[in-house]
């Protein structure tokens, strides 16, 4: 039995040993459990296997990247067209779809429509209809599946994002990605499982917690890792001043080098696992600036992408996603704040839909000329969608509808699935939840959604917490 | 010879299926089956979440929660049958061969279900062969103190090991588990322990060179009792403590706005200091603003209830963040005091454990009297202390004497005041001024939000003014209704007057009434009568608490009028809401807004000036008089005197210390919410109530029961739980898991206690001593079991990996703040002072970016207050200083009552290179090269001694001085590298030293400071 089999033949035994409550902090097992991805001793390939081992079922895809369009970009301006609305601009609107529902900023407001603020478009063979605004993401329409009957249940940012980020609003849980990189492992021996880069501009910056990328109850070395366009790329990776590569190695060495000397009086497998880590601490110093240097890219890719080197932009985030994808980063999360438009929708949604346009397609084409968009999933939407109602001129929060678009392995291409009333208010074809997307997301990574779980306070907690369903419809 | 790691791992591995935990897959079935250890866990993991505690959900009508549920007769027998598992329904089920017959079902819904193993079988089937004897969930069960087992006439292991009842205990289940116990630690080992346990840093070289040589039989208690007396125990303590209660200096949600609580950290840490009574400790937590003539100190305790995470965001309603608020509240109080898991209940009844929905909401009930802001900034109460309290007594008799010196000399302005008047008088004829109604009739200003008790009366009903209506308001203590966030906003012009109508009721007149002003804060206060409400400080007097007169006659309409000044507004104020508060009593009030002319003059003085110079009242003529001196020029230079004290007057105000407290106000309708459906409205209204898996309290007749009650009721003796889950939470802070190893579950998924007499032995001990925790630590670390020594052999591992049977000590990572302390602590850094405002060590720049509403960037703090202990960090919910979140410091958005303890890269980057350690080693290579001795061999000695409290073995020696000489000679050769190293953190490096020298030492501080073993409490 190799290292790895045993490991996970371990990991297997989890829930059973929590049971006992065997593994509540039992350092020998606990460690074990977060042994790094450092190189066995017998040589093994470096990688973590996962909780998920062997995978529920075939996995469509390895990775996840997520474009989360953060502050609730309007699905009326997007992806969702509603001529009917542009016909109402300005007169009221209907009592019987508003009335005893929960609504954000516009309590007590008078109700009136607000049509489409921009044209749409048909896109590709598959003719999807698509915002004028985002023309490039037109050309990739017919690799795109685009839902319109998606809703949340939290209408204020912070519990959106929460929700959308771990199926719950109860804050506490663990993200999505700390999830598939505890279920899955990771690929990669020198990056964290689960990166977040972010980016703004375009619209007001709505703030963003670290909870939206934290580990919850999962082991914290799940825990998503924010790299940075300025400063450190990742927080302390870089060595103190005045230290050079060489000497920082030596430290490094010697502290391991004493960890061992002592381990062999103590007995102390913690021990082992601190010098991994270290180890690991150590690549990392390399890795991540080597990562995140785009200066090395080919001129035409930095212009297929918008992107200028050390800029911070969206683009050069999503350069940098397709970077940690080749590097199998598993998940990788890149928010966008800007589109909370309460008010002037109509050039401020084009401000912001010109910064992540060209770099949202680039990625697409970019992954797919490499022959990774088969085995990668790209999703882009954010936490919930706007109102039909005028709030000046702009939208409010809107928690019962919103749209994304999927795109890459396993998905369906060309495809608009689900529908919303003639106001974009209500779904009501095909009506799809967060839980729902989840459960589909992990699908396609080969996980059935109802058995990848972790017990917390005596409950087997899921991402999909009691509910979700597969969308079958949108799998290739 | 070089042992290889791996091959630790691989025995630790191995030793999982040996190992003799209750439920190994090939473990002995035990002798006697016993329900609670053996049978509990499979029913409630498997069963209960069809067949137990939650009525809507129970399928077939069956529960196996419940003793009648287990017995119950069925027409084809029963469900259990004593004695005869094939006459028993039960199981029947678990071993049909029938897909659809079989329990547990493999799938519902979209979750799955784990089969029994055919251990859990086995068990299930024993338990009925021995006449399935059926008990109550050990945690609802009032402990009874147990007899302690006689262990002592064993052999000369137990005399060697026995120092306490608690070993006596533990001896007990080494015999029936066939353990020995493990050697003592040598006094280096317990003298760190005892240290980092207690007060959670590093003993100092002298302090465990002293023990060592202590050579008195007692020298062991005797460091126990010193540690105890530390005045860092404290600390150490609450570190733990502000976990539970989620203590933090930001609101949490959204923009995660600061707010200061800081005193009741400082509480915290004093009551542990001082020893304060557990159950006084709880009390004043719930309900110190309840108590008797509570006291500052007391007050600061009652912020407990307002430390849970609040919103500002706009367009976030009120209604839903107050039923967030109350789930808020229930989740923390169930899970520290009761150590349940009442989370699930805010949607529906508990799956495994007797806990209804409605008991969620009737706990909750309990706090339905707390004021606070639904959606907004929380308003922070100034605490007068008594250096305070001086300065404000001598500047108000500094003031009054102004004062009065001004009144004094209004005889020698008769003359200009005259020809002033006669000026005026003439303008002022027929009048120039008149009120604008702002809250009048039944009409608030456009856009105003009312909260609060809102209860129009028509002319019928009562007292009306010349209006239609007016808003009766009635209370046992405080309450109050206001507008607030109003668009239309009183523009506020110079000589403006602000007024309100008021009628006291003659019977039952108010204590005190006050209103108050909102020009973003609600910082303005005016009152009238007793000082009762606590609003702006009982006892201050400054803008944001002005009294302005005795209670206003009863029985007929009184005009209530605030000046700017007395509130500390001005003609660039703009006010958008105003309150009607009222300390009991019943009262009606009517039109409110403010009075104005055009000549910036009050109200009392254009009324005056109307009437003829003979025929004004003395009142009248001392208002002409009160409004001249106000501009007399010659008064001049007694006015500006007077302005630099009321200037210094408010500078105090502005500097007292501010906190959230809790405050009574009249309790919020509580309903229970169907699924948690804060828009719902169908639910039953709930009273206060204690879970009734726990007991009932009874409310004295026309009673409410109050935050009191409940935390009387919470450290009474008969409370089946609180003491136990305490205790067991002390017992992890000094063995590093708790004896219930679920510390937030003691309910049916939750740990069997391992050793059960021993959990309720220390539980009633801890109330027979008047919930002494200095004394329950005492004994937890005088025990012979305390002082074991950590290290497992191979064979220890194999028989006990996860060391269930406690027959060596724990080993496991310091806390987070600890091991910055650590470091700060051997490098001389750390500056040892307790409490005060929070502090802001170095964090990377950029941090906060993310934060909004406002924009922030976190100051790095200078001088000593960047070297204090880590539970001082300013504690941002959304963005935890990076250093501590690396270690696994919680972000105190909910309870945590156990830390994981991780071991990854990110803590590995954060102590080779924040700024606080690569300071923290050239502060301590200063110090070995400035007391260590001359030689290389000498120096590392040294720092040993000083870090680890230990001597180098000659391969550590060997690593660390081969990477000396190499540092030394490079950073010699190179002095710009050895400057910037030395540059590092904001203490300047000691000119005196050596560069290179000290740079080389650095880098052997460096890995000293980083070593498991510095980080680790063996």
């Amino acid at each position: 039995m190799s290292m790895q089999e045993l490991l996970r033949d371990d990991i297997a035994r989890r829930t059973f040993l929590r049971r006992s409550g065997l593994s509540v902090g039992s350092m020998a097992l606990a460690s074990l459990l977060n042994q790094s991805p450092a190189r066995g001793a017998d040589g093994a390939k470096p990688q973590a296997a996962g909780v998920v081992n062997p995978l529920h079922h075939k996995a469509k895809i390895k990775r996840v990247i997520w474009l989360y369009m953060a502050g609730g970009p309007s699905h009326l301006e997007t992806l969702d067209y509603k001529p009917k609305l542009a016909e109402m601009n300005g007169k009221p609107m209907p009592e019987s779809l508003t009335k005893g529902q929960p609504i954000a900023q516009l309590q007590g407001k008078a109700l009136t429509c607000l049509g489409p603020q921009h044209g749409f478009k048909k896109y590709g063979k598959s003719g999807q209809e698509i915002c004028e605004i985002f023309p490039k993401v037109g050309e990739i329409a017919d690799d795109l599946c685009i839902i319109r009957s998606l809703h949340t249940e939290a209408i204020n940012h912070d519990p959106a994002h929460t929700f959308m980020n771990t199926g719950s609003s109860v804050p506490g849980r663990p993200a999505m990605g700390s999830w598939l990189w505890y279920g899955l492992g990771s690929e990669c021996d020198d990056l964290p499982g689960f990166i977040v880069l972010t980016s703004s501009g375009g619209g007001q910056d709505q703030p963003i917690a670290q909870r939206q990328w934290h580990s919850g109850f999962l082991p914290s070395r799940f825990q998503g890792v924010e790299f940075r366009s300025k400063g450190d790329p990742v927080l302390y990776v870089s060595r103190p001043g005045g230290v050079s590569n060489e000497q920082q190695n030596d430290v490094v060495s010697a502290i391991s080098e004493l960890n061992r000397l002592h381990n062999a009086k103590v007995n102390d497998p913690e021990i082992t696992t601190r010098i991994s880590q270290y180890e690991m601490a150590f690549k990392m110093q390399t890795s991540v600036p080597e990562l995140m240097d785009l200066s090395q890219e080919p001129k035409e890719m930095l212009e297929m992408y918008g992107a200028k080197p050390g800029d911070g932009s969206f683009a050069s985030n999503c350069l940098l996603a397709r970077r940690m994808a080749q590097r199998g980063v598993r998940f990788i999360q890149l928010y966008h704040r800007g589109w909370d438009h309460h008010g002037g929708i109509k050039g401020a949604i084009q401000g912001v839909a010109g910064r992540v346009d060209q770099a949202s397609a680039a990625l697409v084409t970019d992954l797919k000329r490499r022959g990774m968009l088969d085995e990668t999933l790209v999703v882009w939407g954010g936490e919930f969608g706007r109102t039909p109602m005028a709030q000046g001129n702009g939208r409010d929060h809107h928690m019962k509808a919103m749209s994304m678009w999927l795109c890459g392995g396993g998905i369906k291409g060309g495809m608009t699935y689900g529908a919303t009333d003639d106001f974009g208010y209500n779904p009501v074809e095909n009506v799809t939840h967060i839980n729902d997307l989840h459960a589909t997301i992990l699908h396609l990574l080969g996980i059935d959604h109802g058995k990848l779980t972790y017990r917390f306070q005596g409950r087997d907690f899921r991402l999909t917490d009691i509910a979700g369903e597969v969308i079958k419809p949108i799998l290739a | 010879m070089k042992r290889n790691p791996l091959s630790i791992v691989l025995v630790a591995l191995l030793a999982i299926s040996a190992a003799p935990c209750a439920e190994a897959a090939d473990a002995p079935l035990p002798d006697e089956i016993k329900f609670n250890r053996d049978i509990r866990p499979i029913l409630s993991d498997r069963c209960f979440a069809c067949h137990g505690p939650d009525a809507n959900k129970r399928k077939a009508k069956l529960r196996l929660d419940t003793e009648d549920g287990v017995f119950k007769k069925l027409d084809s027998g029963a469900i259990v049958t004593p004695g005869k598992p094939e006459a028993s329904e039960l199981w029947k089920r678990i071993i049909s061969s029938d897909e659809e017959e079989r329990m547990p079902l493999a799938k519902i819904g979209s979750s799955f279900l784990k089969p029994l193993s055919d251990r859990e079988k086995a068990l299930v089937k024993r338990w009925i062969e021995q006449g399935a004897k059926w008990e109550g969930h050990w945690a609802y069960i009032t402990p009874v103190k147990p007899p302690v087992p006689d262990m002592s006439g064993l052999d000369g292991v137990a005399k060697d090991f026995i120092r306490n009842p608690i070993d006596h205990f533990v001896l007990r289940k080494h015999r029936e588990q066939n353990l020995r116990p493990t050697k003592e630690a040598d006094r280096r080992t317990l003298i760190r322990r005892l240290s980092f346990d207690i007060r959670g840093l590093p003993p100092t070289a002298a302090e465990a060179d002293a023990f060592a040589k202590d050579t008195s039989p007692d020298a062991y208690e005797k460091l126990v009792d010193r540690l105890l007396a530390d005045k860092h125990f404290g600390e150490r303590m609450a570190v733990y403590w502000l976990d539970l209660v989620r203590y933090a200096d930001s609101a949490g949600y959204h923009s995660d706005n600061e707010r200061n609580v800081w005193l009741y950290r400082d509480y915290v840490i004093n009551a542990f200091n001082n020893n304060k009574r557990f159950d006084v400790f709880t009390k004043e937590q719930f309900a110190g603003d309840l108590l008797p003539d509570a006291d500052w100190e007391q007050k600061i305790a009652s912020g407990y209830n307002r430390l849970l995470n609040t919103t500002e965001e706009g367009g976030a309603q009120a209604k839903e963040y107050t039923a967030k608020y109350l789930a808020d509240r229930v989740r923390n109080a169930s899970t520290v005091w009761l150590g349940a898991t009442m989370g699930c209940c805010e949607c529906h009844d508990h799956k495994y454990d007797p806990l209804p929905q409605k008991d969620f909401y009737s706990l909750g009930a309990f706090f339905a009297d707390v004021q606070e802001t639904p959606v907004g900034r929380q308003g922070q109460t100034p605490v007068v202390t008594p250096e305070h309290q001086a300065k404000i007594a001598e500047l108000d008799a500094k003031i009054a004497d102004v004062n009065k010196r001004m009144s004094d000399a209004s005889a020698s302005l008769a003359a200009a005041q005259k020809t002033w008047e006669a000026e005026l008088s003439k303008k002022v004829e027929g009048g120039t001024r008149s009120d604008m109604a702002w809250v009048a009739d039944r009409d608030v200003p456009k856009g105003a939000t009312k909260d609060g008790t809102w209860d129009y009366i028509s002319k019928e009903q009562g007292p009306t003014r010349d209006a239609r209506a007016s808003r009766k308001q009635e209370a046992g203590e405080l309450v109050q209704h206001f507008v607030i966030g109003a668009k239309e906003m009183i523009d506020v012009g110079k000589g403006d007057v602000f007024f309100a109508y008021i009628y006291l009721d003659p019977k039952n007149p108010p204590k005190q009434v006050m209103l108050q002003f909102n020009d973003g804060s609600w910082e303005h206060r005016a009152w009238w009568g007793g000082d009762h409400i606590p609003f702006g400080g009982n006892g201050t007097n400054g803008v944001n608490h002005r009294k302005l007169g005795d209670l206003p006659k009863a029985g007929q309409w009184v005009r209530l009028e605030v000046q700017l000044s007395d509130v500390g507004l001005s003609d660039k104020s703009k006010i958008n809401g105003m309150a009607f508060t009222q300390w009991g009593g019943l009262a009606y009030w009517a039109d409110a807004g403010v009075n104005r002319d055009g000549l910036g003059l009050p109200e009392a003085v254009v009324k005056a000036l109307q009437k003829e110079v003979g025929k004004r009242s003395d009142k009248e003529r001392e208002a002409i008089a009160s409004h001249y001196r106000s501009i007399a020029p010659q008064l001049e230079p007694l006015r500006n005197e007077l302005k630099s004290l009321a200037a210094q007057r408010e500078a105090v105000n502005k500097a007292l210390p501010t906190t959230l407290i809790t405050t009574a106000t009249s309790p919020r309708t509580v309903r229970l919410l169907p699924r948690g459906n804060w828009l719902d409205d169908s639910g039953e209204v709930m009273s206060p109530q204690v879970p009734s898996a726990y007991g009932e309290l009874k409310a004295a007749e026309g009673k409410r029961l109050s935050r009191l009650d409940l935390s009387n009721w919470l450290v009474s003796k008969e409370n089946p739980v609180v003491a136990r889950v305490f205790v067991n939470r002390l017992w992890k802070l000094f063995y590093g898991e708790g004896l219930v190893r679920t510390l937030e579950d003691f309910g049916s998924q939750g740990d069997w206690p391992t050793h059960p007499e021993l959990l309720d032995w220390l539980a009633m001990e801890f109330v027979d001593s008047g919930f002494d925790v200095k004394h329950m630590i005492r004994l937890m670390a005088t025990a012979g079991t305390y002082r074991q020594s950590s290290d497992a052999t191979p064979q220890a591992m194999q028989r006990d990996l996860f060391n269930h049977w406690l027959a060596r000590q724990g080993r496991f990572r310091l806390s987070a703040e600890f091991i910055r302390d650590n470091a700060l602590a051997v490098s001389g850094l750390l500056t040892s002072e307790i409490g005060g405002p929070s502090v802001k060590p170095y964090q990377p720049r950029g941090y906060w970016q993310h934060l909004n509403f406002p924009k922030r960037e976190w100051q790095n703090d200078k001088g000593s207050d960047q070297y204090r202990r880590g539970l001082y960090t300013w504690w941002q919910r959304s963005f935890l200083q990076p250093s501590l979140l690396a270690f696994d410091a919680s972000s105190r958005e909910e309870a945590v009552c156990a830390r994981p303890r991780s071991n990854t890269p990110l803590q590995a980057l954060a102590m080779l290179n924040d700024p606080t350690y690569v300071e923290a080693s050239r502060a301590f290579a200063q110090g070995i090269m400035k007391d260590g001795g001359k030689s290389p061999v000498d120096r590392l000695a040294y720092a040993f001694d000083q870090a680890l409290q230990r001597k180098p073995s000659s391969d550590e020696s060997k690593v660390l001085l081969a990477m000396y000489e190499k540092h030394r000679a490079q950073y010699a050769a190179d002095a710009a590298a050895a400057a910037a190293l030395l540059k590092e953190g904001d203490k300047p490096a000691d000119a005196s030293l050596d560069a290179a020298e000290l740079a080389a030492w650095s880098s052997v501080s460096r890995v000293i400071l980083n070593l498991h073993e510095s980080i680790t409490r063996e």
